[in-house]
């Protein structure tokens, strides 16, 4: 066999995978209360439609899309509305949110549903169908994924990439869906193939999982130009750029979007839900969320409703262990620390990492030393150690002359520095600074 | 080498510069700008700080403005009252009406009255911590006390007092707005010295959740709204707002019967409830 695809440059952080890919998803209890937050998403935040007092039924919608890039929200379980206030937010501000009292004694089931027939549906009803949903990409920027099936008029799209990389260590969530509802990520991909109106589409997983690599060859179609293509076991293969890079050979250019070069990119998580939605009618109200980590006593992948507390996650999973020392929306190397337990679980969380002291020692920050590490680490071929200077003398503007815009925060070059350097902490900071200046 | 080659060189070389010489003579002459000589003399009465504080790009623009008599002596914060005298002599016109500003922080939870929910570990600015969780601490508006105000402050007008919050020395304070720029959470605001009623928080929480995350938080109970001259303060999306335009009416009763202390009565420093020895230091 061939060298495996890939993209330049990356780095390889141990994967830490083994301790929760082998356990299978099991569905988490409805908590007595959950916290929808109505900026779940990119975008403009949803706008409430609910007052205090209602009731609901699981899976109503409770918010609606406020403009284009936006997505509603659904009530995650049945309950009555307490109260629509700000609540805090895992990015570290305060956002309002709508508050539910879980009824205990309710079954949960959801009201019947007319369930239209994919396969009878015009491109932009199957577009309209995902929005309606509010289905975002589960992969962790949480991107409205209807958005995705409009590109611009002008660009013709050639491929749909659908990606099961999971690049991210610790993180098993796309594994499980890969494993457990391979035959749903198929059918999601019809339907995608059906709204773009192509025929062809391509899965990248990274060859560390062989087992979901089977299984989904295993489940595709004959019918569809569907191909299942092993990648290289590479930090950030997952990353849009990188797996079209690795699987087209094409490069996105600088603040382009993917359908420049032909291509569309979901998640196999987003695909599975999608295929969800054509199913049973209900929107996007929950999804495999991984708790792992040397922190947590009992680790696992979850089917956990949205609005969850991570505190009432966290006590379901046996609780914190005695060194537990910190607690991380996804992954270990794009993750959000979270600083607070009463957070609510999200569209665009994917895992809930409790690192140990062992595992987040905090290392000495040394000098620069000009090794030049962080840029045969950057993926998109920037200077992280000009860049990284530039920020320490709070100098913005000129880190945007040097391409600021096009740094996707991935973390290669703050684990490759030897000098311990949290570079992409600095320039999460300084993307925030621009914000508030430009603003 | 002989003497002839030498003198032609020296001839040549002394003719070209005599020439060139000539022609920049000629320049000075032709292309001259007059500038009102007291601009240079303004300049050197100003305290050449270049903050920005007046308005315009730096002392040397606040010059020209003075010359032009489109600013007054005052419009400089830096200067102390001796100095503007100087300058107002100088230009023999007056002084102008002085409504001094300084910097007030909007928040009084430092680490002994709010609650920290976790602990931040990693570079210690509040703009670096701003991106972790914002900070750790249980008030998403709060100050993070890592004092990038006070490493802002070109007139070393800012120390950080004993319960990690940034005290503003009035006498040293310029308007200048870097501490402004510098907070990550939007604490700081200018206001004049003659605004004495202030509410000292920026939770937009109210009731009991806003107590319970910080002992001084405002949780928006309205009592301050009953005791000031009526229109004076409102509650808006749980917090007291002054409106300043009525601040003749503003008296130290408002803030009587306030069950947190959030709203106060302030004249000179802020948090002198908690005096540091840092204080005597910096003055």
């Amino acid at each position: 066999m061939s060298a495996l695809l890939s993209f330049k440059s990356g780095v390889h952080p141990p994967d830490e995978k083994a301790i929760t890919a082998g356990i299978a998803s099991r569905r988490l209890p409805f908590p007595d209360e959950l916290i929808l937050p109505l900026s779940q998403h990119l975008g403009a935040p949803a706008k409430a439609l609910v007052q205090i007092g209602d009731r609901l039924q699981r899976g109503d919608m409770l918010a609606e899309a406020s403009g284009f890039i936006s997505a509603p929200i659904h009530a995650t379980a049945a309950g009555t509305v307490k109260d629509i206030a700000l609540w805090p937010h895992p990015n570290g501000g305060s956002v309002e949110a709508v508050r539910i009292k879980v009824d205990p004694y309710s079954t949960q089931q959801t009201r019947p549903r007319m369930v239209p027939r994919w396969e009878d549906l015009e491109p932009s009803q199957i577009s309209d169908a995902i929005r309606e949903a509010g289905v975002v990409g589960l992969g962790g920027a949480a991107f409205p994924a209807f958005v995705k099936l409009n590109p611009p008029k002008d660009q013709k799209i050639e491929v749909l990439l659908i990606n099961g990389c999971e690049c991210e260590p610790y993180l098993t969530s796309d594994h499980r869906v890969m494993l457990e509802r391979a035959e749903q990520v198929h059918t999601g991909i019809r339907i995608l193939l059906k709204g773009l109106g192509i025929t062809k589409a391509v899965v990248g997983i990274e060859s560390n999982k062989p087992d979901a690599i089977e299984a989904m060859q295993k489940a595709a179609p004959t019918d569809l130009d569907v191909s299942i293509q092993p990648l290289q076991v590479k930090y950030p293969q997952g990353a849009e750029k990188m797996l079209i890079k690795a699987v087209t050979g094409k490069e996105v250019p600088s603040g382009a979007l993917p359908s420049v070069v032909g291509a569309v990119v979901q998640n196999v998580a987003t695909v599975a839900m999608i295929s969800e939605v054509f199913e049973t009618g209900l929107p996007l109200i929950e999804r495999i969320v991984t708790v792992t980590g040397r922190g947590i006593k009992k680790p696992g992948n979850w089917v956990v409703p949205f609005g969850t507390k991570l505190r009432d996650l966290l006590d379901q999973c046996g609780g914190l262990t005695d060194d537990a020392e910190e607690v991380v929306f996804g992954g270990p190397m794009m993750g959000l620390a979270v600083g607070n337990l009463d957070v609510p679980i999200l569209k665009g969380t994917g895992g809930v990492l409790v690192l140990s002291k062992d595992e987040c020692k905090q290392q000495e920050v040394m000098p620069c030393i000009r090794c030049g590490r962080c840029l045969e680490a950057c993926p998109i071929f920037l200077n992280p150690q000009k860049l990284g200077s530039l920020a320490r003398v709070e100098r913005y503007e000129e880190m945007v002359e040097t391409h600021l815009n096009d740094c996707m925060l991935c973390g290669c070059c703050s684990y490759a520095c030897p000098s311990n350097i949290p570079l992409s902490q600095l320039f999460a900071m300084s993307k925030n600074q621009l914000r508030k200046i430009s603003s | 080498m002989d003497a002839e080659l030498i003198l032609r060189s020296v001839l040549i070389l002394g003719g070209v510069g005599l020439v060139f010489g000539l022609l920049i003579a000629l320049a000075n002459q032709k292309l001259k700008v007059w500038e009102d000589p007291r601009i240079h003399d303004l300049e050197e009465l100003l305290p050449g700080t270049n903050c920005g504080a007046c308005g315009t790009p730096g002392c040397h623009a606040f010059a020209e403005g003075l010359a032009l008599g489109e600013q007054e002596p005052v419009g400089c914060t830096v200067m102390g009252p001796d100095d503007i005298n100087d300058v107002a002599e100088y230009l023999g016109v007056d002084a102008g009406e002085a409504n001094r500003r300084i910097a007030r922080l909007l928040c009084a939870g430092g680490s002994r009255q709010a609650v920290q929910k976790s602990d931040y570990a990693g570079v210690d600015t509040c703009k670096a911590a701003s991106v972790v969780a914002g900070g750790g601490k249980g008030c998403t508006w709060g100050c993070l006390g890592l004092a990038d105000c006070e490493v802002s402050c070109t007139f070393g007008a800012i120390y950080m007092n004993d319960d990690l919050l940034p005290v503003v020395i009035p006498e040293l304070c310029t308007a200048c707005n870097d501490c402004v720029v510098s907070c990550p959470k939007d604490l700081y605001v200018l206001m004049p010295v003659s605004q004495e009623l202030i509410v000292q928080c920026k939770n937009l929480i109210d009731g009991d959740a806003a107590e319970d995350l910080c002992s001084v938080a405002c949780t928006a109970c309205g009592k301050c709204v009953q005791d000031a001259e009526s229109g004076l303060i409102e509650i808006q999306n749980g917090l007291a707002v002054i409106d300043y335009d009525k601040n003749e009416l503003a008296n130290p009763k408002a803030t009587s019967r306030c069950p947190t202390g959030a709203i106060i009565w302030l004249e000179g420093a802020q948090f002198q409830e908690s005096p540091s020895e840092l204080r005597m230091e910096a003055i």
